[in-house]
């Protein structure tokens, strides 16, 4: 390999390049067209675009926490539990319009992970992971024990959501709520990331020590990753409880099951861990995957987990991320580079 | 039930815990890996005597004669092919190659044998009991459990403390290239001490079995329990996770006892509160050893 010196004069600092700036033009742009999807297309795909949407949320999520945050969780389904569970208890018992008890419950998910963030941030590695999950599976327990929330046998909000709108219509309002919140949270992190804090945040999942050495705040950062990572669970969530009306508290397949991260971590490491555009890809990746297998039940999570150790062992950064490196690809950048001057 | 038996009961789980956690707390002591497909090895222990019982119709107990050794060539060929790559790549990458499997065990336990319930049969001793006083119960099982369970960390004590495959364990735990650097072979350490962890697991999991029924999705349940047990215990020693498991196990008889629903919860809360306590602690020391930040 033969390496061209550069002198420090003749290199400048970029972030846009015309590729990216047109791409992330193209990005708002989609999301305006996405905006009239209900008007036009039918509801089977309306219907399987909130899928997506929320598939995309939990991926970022995940990301945000294991990809900059250096933390593997393995509980974040506590979030999309609670949130399921905080618009039941919000619509059909106290009578709150459910869409806006989606917007409450997310706050509420926001407040809840900063009692959570504060202790279990302490932990690293697998402690961390564990920890996160006997707190899902406490709060799954606590809910499955409180009767006026359906008890062992779950819950539904069909009432609540069938009450004032038509199926098309909250067909059509569900996908809205999963636009909205998706886009909100994809341009909330993106300039998230790009301001100092963020570029504290990269310089964590970078390498922890040197951040700290460096005078990087790496529990501040941790704790606004994990704050951001649990309302956006908790809004999944809220989404998927839309989606698919009835919910049960315990076992893997639950809104409280581990199942939940088995999915988060499979897009995230398809896609590229610690990438921004990486768990979009996953999230479609494990879309297309579920248009397919999901019926065989059992070996689609085979699948699931066996391809995710196999990427973990063999392709590291993931799709996105080995795409990144082998072209210098940056479609919605997040980071600075360092370029000679032509 | 009484308090009196809850807690001796709980005393007696307290074993059962600790032999499930022990292959958790060797694996981490040696490669500082959580693994997270412990508990679904344990399971997969508790449906290989299953398999053994059911086509050569000999008892659970025989049936760790083939176990065992299966289980010490399942952890050897585990490190061998999956764990030794992923230590190489980083901290995330064991607990998320350790995960997959987790969820890959549980499915194909799922495929290949029902989600029924099975259960392990513990032979005559399973109903049998010491009456101590009218209010009070050993039953015999819990107790022969409890005994192996010491046993067993007796026996790893000794193998860490005594023996040349000892030294060399602890010598690639405090320092694996430097242990290197005096001819220790590390990458057979960790190799011996998967597989030493699945067999511990495995004899758990048989005997976890026998007591209680299972399905394919306990494999987490078993993981936590022996994570609870390993930090309640205090990570890294052997003893002290005897001393975790029984305090779980107490946490859960004694739950029960006030409402049959909290035996877990009741062990989760006791966890949960021995890491609150931990954190704010740590949290108090950093601030003293850091200064302003």
């Amino acid at each position: 390999m033969t390496t061209a010196v550069v002198r420090p004069e003749r290199m400048r600092v970029e972030r846009w390049t015309p590729v990216s700036s047109s791409f992330a033009l193209g990005v708002t742009a989609l999301l305006a067209v996405l905006a009239f999807v209900p008007l036009l297309f039918s509801e089977n795909t309306v219907n399987n675009l909130t899928q997506l949407f929320f598939l995309v949320i939990l991926a970022m999520m995940w990301n945000a926490l294991a990809g900059y945050g250096g933390l593997v969780s393995v509980g974040q389904q506590m979030f999309i539990g609670f949130g399921a569970y905080a618009v039941v208890y919000l619509s059909v018992q106290h009578s709150m319009n459910p869409y806006e008890a989606m917007v409450i419950a997310t706050v509420a998910g926001a407040a809840l992970s900063i009692p959570i963030g504060a202790v279990v941030l302490w932990l690293r590695g697998g402690a961390f992971a564990i920890g996160m999950w006997v707190l899902a599976e406490a709060i799954a327990i606590l809910v499955s024990l409180d009767s006026s929330l359906g008890g062992g046998t779950g819950t539904s909000a069909v009432l609540a959501f069938n009450l004032s709108y038509s199926p098309e219509q909250r067909l059509r309002d569900d996908y809205w709520m999963a636009l909205a919140f998706a886009a909100v949270l994809l341009v909330g992190l993106f300039v998230l990331l790009r301001s100092r804090l963020g570029a504290s945040l990269q310089a964590i999942r970078d390498d922890e020590h040197a951040a700290a050495s460096l005078g990087v705040r790496v529990l501040l950062g941790k704790g606004v990753l994990f704050v951001i990572a649990g309302a956006g669970c908790t809004a999944a969530g809220t989404i998927i409880l839309a989606w698919q009306l009835s919910i049960l508290p315990l076992g893997p397949d639950s809104i409280f099951g581990v199942n939940w991260s088995a999915e988060m971590i499979f897009m995230v490491l398809v896609g590229g861990l610690g990438t921004f555009e990486g768990p979009i890809i996953g999230a479609i990746a494990l879309y297309l995957l579920q248009q397919y297998v999901s019926n065989a039940g059992v070996w689609y999570f085979v699948l699931l987990g066996g391809i995710a150790i196999a990427v973990a062992l063999f392709l590291p950064q993931g799709l996105w991320g080995t795409l990144q490196s082998r072209t210098n690809l940056r479609l919605l950048p997040v980071g600075y580079r360092l370029r000679g001057r032509s | 039930m009484n308090w009196l038996n809850a807690v001796v009961d709980g005393i007696l789980l307290g074993g059962l815990y600790a032999l499930l956690a022990t292959g958790l707390s060797l694996m981490f002591g040696v490669m500082r890996i959580i693994n997270l497909a412990h508990g679904s090895l344990a399971l997969v222990g508790a449906y290989m005597a299953y398999l053994v019982t059911e086509h050569i119709g000999i008892s659970a107990y025989l049936s760790l004669i083939i176990v065992l050794p299966g289980a010490l060539i399942v952890g050897y060929v585990l490190q061998r092919t999956v764990l030794e790559r992923s230590l190489r790549s980083g901290e995330l990458v064991p607990l998320l190659t350790t995960f997959g499997l987790l969820i890959v065990i549980a499915n194909l336990l799922q495929e290949f044998f029902s989600p029924d319930v099975r259960g392990l049969n513990p032979g005559n001793i399973g109903n049998a009991s010491w009456q101590v006083s009218s209010t009070l119960s050993i039953p015999w099982f819990d107790a022969l459990v409890l005994g192996i369970s010491i046993a067993v960390l007796g026996g790893l004590h000794l193998l860490l403390k005594r023996t040349q495959m000892g030294r060399e364990l602890r010598a690639t735990a405090a320092d694996a290239e430097t242990a290197e650097l005096v001819g220790v072979n590390a990458r057979a350490v960790y190799a011996r001490a998967t597989a030493i962890a699945v067999a511990t697991a495995a004899l758990a999991g048989v005997f976890y079995g026998m007591r209680s029924s299972f399905d394919p999705t306990v494999g987490p349940d078993e993981l936590i329990y022996a994570f609870e047990a390993v930090v309640i215990g205090g990570v890294g020693s052997l003893w002290g996770t005897l001393v975790g498991g029984i305090v779980l196990g107490v946490s859960q008889t004694v739950g029960a006892q006030i409402n049959v629903q909290y035996f877990a919860l009741a062990g989760h809360v006791v966890f949960l509160s021995v890491l609150t306590l931990r954190a704010v602690a740590q949290s108090g020391a950093v601030r003293l050893s850091w200064g302003k930040p």
